[in-house]
């Protein structure tokens, strides 16, 4: 099978391949990792045309340029960025919608850009990567240097395969309405627990009542929060145990460390609470400043919760339609481009 | 005062079952036995368990269970639970203890008031239960230390363990399987790989395996490296016990 590639013209800040996680091994301290936003990721596999748990390339902060080495392939980016076409042989750059799917040609280059609201955006690949999974995932846990493209983020050079040589044939998709609604907003929600004995009932209220600020000090293991400090009742260390995503860990300073997908798979601090997974998804977008509170609910509740989300991504999904079959114009995405063209080689696209 | 089992809560993808308080094997057996039947009954809805050293770990899906059928079906099982405190394969490991290879063995000897051969003669006379894995891929905690080779961790980590280093701490032993960040006591070196993507199985150990140490030269430590970077060491020649 030779698909042809995606030729890594720049890789921006961090982009590495990751699917919905590696899951069966943890007994043996292997991480999990997988995709900070499986919202994301989903829809972009489903307008892709892919089944939805699909590798994809997650896209942390500023995006990368491609080029394609292929006769085609169709692509669909989720994410707030600005996407630039470059066509082969030097046309006109356009600007690309996100939230829908586009084919690329032969020599056309893909620049993806920052991404403006939250952190992170997934560009889908139609039939995605060939590369061979790692312990059944091809999700990357750089910390190792395993699974995913040769367990890293990708570098200038690179040659990402693809598993078909030419885009499927069948419309161009798009998503009919705005996917902002299913990840929720407000306080993040957590239970309670495991380790709600070890703060005091003060330690507990600050934790829920207090306004805390996601540090720099926050990547795919996990986010560092800076705010009011915890009170433990005795220490916090306990006989390390393991930990699920969402974990939300309290050291001996007192403040709060949410465990993402890198995160390890067994801890020896006390954890106050954990985010209930239909939030994971935003709290996987938060970056160094934004402001985070927390409300407790049960467990019953936080499982309905997921539930109706779920419900609301499958709407989503089934409501994906045709798009037009010509590129959509983005005058504002060429607007802002041409203003940061001083950053852009305008013959290479090479970051500069 | 505790009533064990506890059950506690890890939001709406987790609960885990606490068996009792510190490090101990009667415990741990609980945690492996509970963790055995959950993996043969199979349950809809149950991601994976992860045994450590007094609780297991349920992560479940959702979407495909609810907390309370879990719980009342693992709840269920408890009473008859099998916890003997059977163990899983015996491995016996080459480490090497050359001072080159062994950082911190001279300063263990000191504080714990014996000679270096001593502390290599109580290390290579342990026999290891492993309790779990956790911290990095494959990195192994390992109980039965003897008595009087227990000392804190190291107060300053060290920034940089290399891979196959021999450590203690408190009443453990492991082996670092990567390059890492480490606190605890390098007392030798395994030519080893712990952790191996070329081999079908990638990680040596698993929770509940039998551990011993057998002592080797420094030449023959430069040997075995060879046969490992080579890929031709024969792991499973190391069990003892399959």
């Amino acid at each position: 099978m030779s698909g042809g590639c995606f030729e890594v013209i720049a890789p921006g800040l961090t982009t590495s391949v990751q699917d919905r996680g590696r899951y069966g091994y943890q007994e043996q301290g292997m991480p999990v990792a997988g995709a900070m936003d499986g919202i994301a990721l989903r829809l972009a596999n489903a307008l892709a045309g892919n089944a939805e748990g699909t590798a994809a390339l997650e896209i942390g902060y500023l995006g990368p340029t491609l080029s394609v080495a292929a006769e085609s392939v169709r692509v669909a980016f989720c994410g707030s960025a600005k996407l630039v076409l470059q066509p082969a042989g030097g046309g006109e750059p356009r600007g690309l919608k996100p939230w829908r799917s586009i084919t690329l040609k032969r020599g056309d280059r893909l620049q993806v850009g920052s991404i403006e609201e939250g952190s992170i955006g997934y560009l889908a690949i139609a039939g995605g990567l060939a590369i061979a999974p790692f312990l059944d995932s091809l999700s990357t846990y750089t910390r190792a240097g395993l699974g995913g493209f040769e367990g890293r983020a990708l570098k200038a050079g690179d040659r990402l395969p693809l598993a078909l040589s030419q885009a499927p044939n069948g419309d161009e998709l798009e998503l009919a309405d705005d996917a902002k609604a299913v990840y929720g907003s407000g306080p993040v929600r957590v239970v309670l627990g495991p380790q709600e004995d070890r703060f005091t009932a003060r330690g507990i209220e600050t934790f829920l009542a207090g306004s805390y600020m996601v540090t720099k000090e926050a990547d795919r293991m996990g986010l560092r929060l800076d705010g009011p400090v915890i009170e433990h009742t005795n220490g916090a260390d306990i006989a390390s145990e393991g930990l699920v995503t969402g974990s939300i860990q309290v050291p001996g300073n007192g403040k709060p460390i949410i465990l993402m997908a890198d995160r390890q798979t067994t801890g020896g601090y006390t954890k106050i609470a954990t985010v209930i997974s239909a939030d994971l998804p935003r709290v996987g977008q938060l970056r160094p400043g934004d402001a985070i509170t927390f409300q407790a609910v049960g467990v019953a509740e936080a499982e309905a919760v997921r539930r109706a989300q779920e419900k609301a991504i499958a709407a989503l999904i089934a409501g994906i339609r045709p798009a037009q079959p010509e590129f959509a114009l983005d005058h504002s995405a060429l607007y802002t481009e041409n203003l940061i063209s001083g950053m852009v080689d305008a013959k290479t696209g090479a970051w500069r | 005062m505790t009533a064990y089992p506890q059950i506690r809560s890890f939001g709406d993808t987790g609960f885990s079952i606490e068996f009792g308080d510190g490090i101990d094997r009667a415990v741990n057996a609980k945690v492996m036995a509970l963790h055995a039947a959950l993996k043969e009954a199979d349950l809809p809805g149950v991601i994976e368990t992860i045994p450590s050293f007094r609780a297991l770990l349920v992560q479940y899906d959702p979407l495909r269970a609810t907390r309370a059928e879990l719980e009342s079906q693992v709840r269920a099982m408890l009473p008859d639970l099998q916890a003997a405190e059977r163990a899983g394969r015996l491995w016996r490991l080459p480490v090497c203890y050359d001072p080159d290879l062994a950082p911190d063995l001279a300063e263990v000897a000191e504080r714990c008031n014996l000679s270096t051969d001593e502390v290599i003669a109580r290390h290579t006379a342990g026999r290891f239960f492993v309790y779990m894995l956790g911290f990095m891929p494959g990195l192994a905690y390992m109980g039965g230390l003897d008595q009087a080779l227990h000392l804190p961790r190291r107060s300053a980590p060290r920034l940089k363990v290399p891979p196959g280093s021999v450590a203690i701490a408190e009443s453990m032993t492991t082996i670092y399987p990567w390059e890492s960040p480490g606190g605890w006591h390098l007392i030798g070196r395994t030519p080893l790989k712990l952790f191996e993507t070329a081999r079908p199985e990638p990680i040596l150990l698993a929770a509940g395996d039998e551990v011993t140490f057998a002592p080797i030269s420094a030449e023959d430590y430069a040997a075995m490296v060879a046969e490992v970077e080579a890929g031709r060491f024969d792991y499973p020649a190391l069990k003892v016990r399959s």
